[in-house]
Parts: structure tokens; sequence; C-alpha cells
């Protein structure tokens, strides 16, 4: 066994698909030099013109890796802030995402959008601190966000074989998980398949990437009261919508933790689906980040707009009590 | 799936351009030299070949301005009759410009293309019967009835898709150029847009790109003196070759009326791009005889005036072509078109719409199945 940790886990991932397709290339911002580590080692192994340095122009390369996959190469582009997602939405919303249906199935787009440190890290204020995986899922752009190291290798070497346009988030919460692994098992991990990290009896908590964690820990602090199956959904989109409904027949109860905001957020979306098709004995509730949140500079305004242990045990408390006595 | 444009087996990414960009870390670039001597040999071959032009075939030219003219009057009158959906941005007046690039590329070569695509869809040899059917909306059409008259593509013949979103296309194109040039091949990629465009940051940022990997890219612009309503004049600031030149990219004007001044230019802009010397500009000059869209004939806003379209009409590339063959030769053109055209009509409208349930289909290319609106 050896210790991985999530960022070993995701450069493992590029390294073995650049190592395994030719086609597979790395475009980003500062990728050679491998500033965020994640490219660490790539330019070294397949040289310069595989692993691609970009100029701050994120709409022109993000789109010239829409014309490359329609030619026959796999980008992986490599965004270092969330927030440059909103830039290149257009490019990947409006067209790779688009592409494949509205030329009747002619093209398809297998481009991989890798965000890592999404979400809030440590004093970057408003402009990086934003965790836009919903509004992906919405839109119905392949959505990933891996929460184990495991899962970072898995999901990453999927989504880079898949012929969609996918975005994978990989949480700055979970940036710093390290697990024991056998790296001789890692292997893909499909999109759409939830994962139970902790099996339980009265209630589900879906937790979406680094607060698996959370969920986890919260989890085994109420072990003497309440017995929470912790289900991670690892893909937001498509979700494993099976998956949550087996939990429930277990269960019958459904908190939903989720690093974004509240209106139109992912949480929304699995309670609604939860309450029209699946077994609920009690409300359903969520914690997420605030409607509109713009997470505030200063390390305590930042902490109070994230979704927090506290909160999730008090929701998964409040579900119990509702179901008892409703 | 359809075939890749360039079959990913092959798409082994080695893009030369880097190297020419002066990005490469020292000791990075593995330079071959005697490789590098061969194609500089070729080059130096395909240079001289180019330096004399072709002659341009103005019989071709005329039947594709014909062609395109004859589409466009059609379809608007299946826009008027409404089995043409929503409606159109017709292309008439200025046909010189489809007509003119497409005869200097190779059947290879790739192109994207405008939301006022069907000249360069038609003109890259995409079939009039299909492309008339995907306009109405067909399971027959070039799209599956999924793209309409703005999104209109055949990769089989290298049409990578005309967009509705102005300037999106020059990004696809060098990345399509890109990654042809990985996968070792000399094709050329045209992306077509209009005056509109050039004031879209995603149109500069790849001018900028383009450059520095000296991609093969010819960038035309269709001047038609309009983004939609908007006088050009009061929408760009400086010249829209100064763009271009900004970047180090050689820019020409070119009178986009006249079929082959657009292919003389077009030719030793892809002979360039050929040549790795790296992508052009074209400003083409043009005037559109019609509307911006169909919507035009009947909420007929007022934007330039009567004088001024009489003006711009007396200007035809098909007059000015057409003046180029014998009466006769002309003649028997117009007779052929006519009637592959009416035989596209006949098509379009014996063909069966798609089936609602299939809505959703092609929205992914593994077939993931979206979930359905209601219960």
């Amino acid at each position: 066994m050896t210790i991985l940790s999530y960022l070993k886990a995701l450069n493992r991932a590029i390294g073995d698909e650049m190592e395994r397709d030719p086609a597979v290339c790395v475009f980003g911002e500062d990728v050679r030099v491998a500033v965020s580590n994640v490219t660490s080692g790539l330019v070294k192994r397949f040289g310069p013109e595989r692993v691609l340095d970009m100029p701050i122009s994120e709409q022109a390369f993000t789109g010239v890796a829409t014309g490359a996959a329609m030619a026959g190469a796999r980008p992986v582009i490599e965004y270092q802030i969330p927030a440059l997602l909103f830039i290149a939405f257009e490019q990947i919303v409006n067209q790779a995402h688009k592409f494949s249906l509205m030329t009747g199935g002619q093209t398809s787009v297998p481009v991989t959008y890798l965000v890592p440190s999404s979400g809030s890290r440590d004093g970057w204020a408003g402009q990086h601190s934003d965790h836009p995986y919903s509004l992906f899922a919405h839109v119905g752009v392949k959505t990933v966000v891996p929460a184990t190291p495991a899962d970072a290798y898995g999901l990453l070497v999927t989504a880079i074989r898949d012929d969609d346009p996918v975005v994978v988030f990989a949480p700055a919460g979970a940036m710093g998980r390290r697990a024991d692994v056998d790296l001789a098992r890692l292997a893909p991990v499909p999109l759409g398949l939830g994962r139970i990290h902790r099996p339980g009896s009265d209630v589900t908590v879906v937790a979406v990437g680094h607060l698996v964690h959370d969920a986890l820990e919260v989890a085994e602090e109420l072990a003497d009261t309440v017995d929470v199956e912790v289900f991670d959904p690892r893909s937001l989109y498509p979700f494993d919508w099976q998956g949550l409904a087996a939990s429930l027949e277990r269960t019958g109860r459904l908190v939903v933790v989720d690093d974004s905001n509240r209106s139109c957020g992912i949480g929304g979306e699995v309670l609604a689906t939860a309450a029209e098709t699946m077994r609920l004995v009690a409300p359903p509730r969520r914690v997420t980040r605030p409607d509109g949140a713009v997470l505030p500079f200063a390390e305590g305004l930042d902490r109070a707009l994230q979704p927090t242990r506290e909160q999730l045990r008090h929701a998964i408390q409040g579900v119990m009590k509702a179901g008892t006595t409703g | 799936m359809a075939e890749p444009v360039i079959a990913t087996a092959a798409a082994v990414p080695v893009l030369a351009g880097t190297t020419a960009g002066g990005s490469v870390p020292e000791g990075l670039a593995a330079a071959d030299s005697a490789k590098a001597g061969s194609v500089l040999a070729e080059a130096a071959a395909v240079s001289a070949e180019a330096d004399s032009a072709p002659a341009p075939d103005s019989a071709a030219l005329y039947r594709t301005v014909r062609l395109i003219r004859g589409f466009e009057q059609r379809a608007i009158e299946l826009v008027r009759s409404r089995v043409i959906f929503g409606g159109i941005h017709p292309y008439t007046g200025q046909e010189a410009i489809a007509a003119g690039t497409c005869a200097a590329l190779r059947a290879d070569d790739l192109i994207t293309s405008t939301h006022r695509g069907h000249g360069h869809v038609l003109a890259k040899g995409a079939d009039p019967a299909r492309m008339m059917a995907e306009l109405a909306g067909r399971s027959t059409g070039l799209n599956r009835g999924r793209g309409g008259s703005m999104h209109a593509a055949d990769f089989g013949i290298g049409i990578l898709g005309a967009n509705a979103i102005v300037g999106a296309a020059a990004p696809i194109a060098t990345g399509a150029a890109w990654a042809a040039r990985c996968a070792g091949s000399d094709r050329v990629v045209l992306t077509y847009f209009g005056d509109g465009a050039v004031s879209q940051g995603v149109v500069l940022e790849t001018f900028n790109l383009a450059a520095l990997w000296r991609a093969p890219v010819v960038f035309v612009c269709e001047n038609n003196g309009f983004a939609t309503t908007t006088r050009t004049q009061d929408a760009v600031a400086g010249s829209i070759t100064a763009r271009a030149e900004a970047f180090g990219i050689p820019a020409e004007r070119v009178d986009g009326m006249d079929p082959e001044a657009v292919f003389a230019a077009t030719a030793r802009a892809v002979a360039r791009a050929r040549r790795e010397e790296g992508p052009t500009l074209l400003e083409c000059i043009t005037y559109r005889h019609d509307a911006h869209h169909t919507w035009e004939h009947s909420a007929r806003p007022r934007y330039r005036t009567p004088e001024e379209i009489e003006l711009g009409r007396g200007v035809d590339p098909l007059d000015i072509q057409g003046a180029r063959i014998d009466v006769a030769r002309r003649e028997q053109i117009d007779a052929e078109v006519e009637e592959l055209l009416e035989a596209a009509v006949r098509f379009a409208l014996d063909s069966p719409h798609p089936d609602p349930a299939t809505a959703l289909d092609f929205l992914y290319a593994d077939g993931t199945t979206a979930r359905a609106g209601a219960l």
C-alpha cells in the first residue's frame, strides 16, 4: 500500500492517460512549470507539444480545445481558479456541450475541464472562492466532484476517456486529503455511480466533494443516537438517482450538504427529486452556502458562509425529530 | 458517431508551431535537423508552386454563385410559406466570398461558418437537398433537423458547423488547425466571421494564439457594413486589418463582390498557411442585398436608405462573374442549377419530420439519457 495524495492522484491520472492515448494533451496557464503542481513532471515526460502553456486567454484556449477535440485531440484544460469558468462559460456550455446535438451526432467534443482547488481557499476572497458545479449540472454538462484520492484518480481518468465535455471539480477542501491505496488497484470510476462511504439505517446524508469527510465525522459523532448513511454521488451530472433511491428505501430520511449557493443548487435538485419519486418519512433538509453568496475576505466571514459540521448535525437531528413526531 | 475529421489514432500531437513561437523552454524542443531540412525543401517547392497562382475556373465560380443565389431565393420563399420555421439570415449579395474562398481550398481542408452560413456550406460542397431539408427541419437534413439554418454542418466534407454566436468559431477553427497539424496533415482551416465579430474579445484572443503558433488558419472577415443594423463605423474603432496586423498577422482588404478577386487572395493565404507561415486575415468588403434576417421582411427596421440599398444591389457578384463566361455556358449552368434546386426543394418537402420522442437524441456522445422534464 502507498500513501496517495489527492493532488498526486490527479497528476497520476493525467500522466497515465497521456501515456495510454497520444491524443491526450494538456492546455492551461503555467502548466509546464506546474504552478498548481497538478501537471508536475508532464512536460518532461511528454514534451512541450503535448503540454501547452497558454496566454491569459481563457476564452480563446477553451474554444481552441473544442476545435482540437472535434479534429481528434483530447485536451485536458487546467483552470487555476474556478471563477475562470465564468469567462469560459460560453465556450463550454454554448459550444462544446451543444455541438453533438446541434450537428445531429456528427461530432463530439471530448474535452476535460479540470478545476483544482475549487471553492474556498484561505484568503482568496470573492473572485477565487466559488464552487460553481451546480451551474454545469444545470445545463447538462457532465459534472464530477471527487472526494477521495482514489476517486479523484478514477473519475479524472473516466472524464478524459469520455467522448463528451466533462468538468472535474477538485474541491480545495479535498486537495490535502491522503489515503492509503494500492496503486495497482487504481481504476476508472464510472460517471453516475455514487458511493456509500458509511452505511446507516436512519438517515441518508448526501455529501458533495470535501463535505463527504465532514459528513463522516458528524456521522461518527452522532453514532450513539443516529445511524447515518453517507452517500457520495461523486458525479452530479449524471447523478446516481437509483443509488439514492435505494439508500432512501433503507433510511427514508434525507439531508444534503453541498458547498454551493442555495438557490437552484444541486442540493435543491436532490431534495426535489427525492420528494417526487423516492421514499421519505420526514421532510428533507439541505445545508448549503446562502443564496447569492460571495465569499468575503476576512477569515471569519469566509467561514460563516460555508456549510459547517454544526449545521449538518443540526439538520440531521431535525430530520430525525420530524420523522419521529410526524 | 461519424468518423472524426482526423483519425484519433493518427493524432499524435506534435506541434511544430510552438517551437516557432519561441515559448518552449530550452532543451525541451526535440529538433530533428534532418527532418527539418526536408520540411524546408518541401516548403520551398510548395512556395514556388504558389507563386504561380492557380487560374480561377470562371464557370465553376459562376455556378457556385448561382447555386447560392438560387438556394437563398427558394429558402426565403419557404420562410414566407412557413415551411422553414423561424427564419434565415440571407446571404444574397455576399456569394462571391463563399464561392471564391472555397474554390481556393482542397476538398480535405476545413471550414467553420457563421449564422449567415448557407453560402459557405454550399460552396464547400454540401448537398443542396440535404441542406434545404435541414433548413426545413427534416430528419434527412445535414444535421437531422437538429441544427437548422444557423448550425448547418457536414463533417464528412470538412464543414465544422455554422455557429450562431458571433466570433465563437474563430478559436474552434484554430484548435482544429492545431490538431490537424499535430496529426501530420497540411490541412488548412478557413473561418468566416462578420465585421461585428472583430469587437468580440475571443476573436482578438484567437488572433494572438494563431499568430504565436503560426496556425494554418485563414480568417475571412465578411464586412458587409452592418452588425445587424449598426454601421461598422459606429462599432469598430480603427481598421479591421490593423487589428490582425497588431498580432503580426498579414491582412488584406479584398473586393468581396468579385469571386475571382476573393479566390486569388484566398489562394495566397492558403499557400502561406500550407507553407507553415501562419494565419492571414482577409477583410472582404461586401454588401448584403437582402435583410439581416427574414424577420426584417415584416418588421422593416429603417437603418439604410432605399437609395443605398438600390446602389448596393447594383453591384452583383452574379453579374460580375456571369460576364466572364459566354452566354451559352451561363444559360446551361442556370438551367442545371435550377433543376438541382427544384429537386432540393422537392426532397426537403417530401422528407419526414423528426419524431418528437427523439428530441434529445445526440445530446451525449455515449448515449447518456437525459431525464424527462415531467413525470
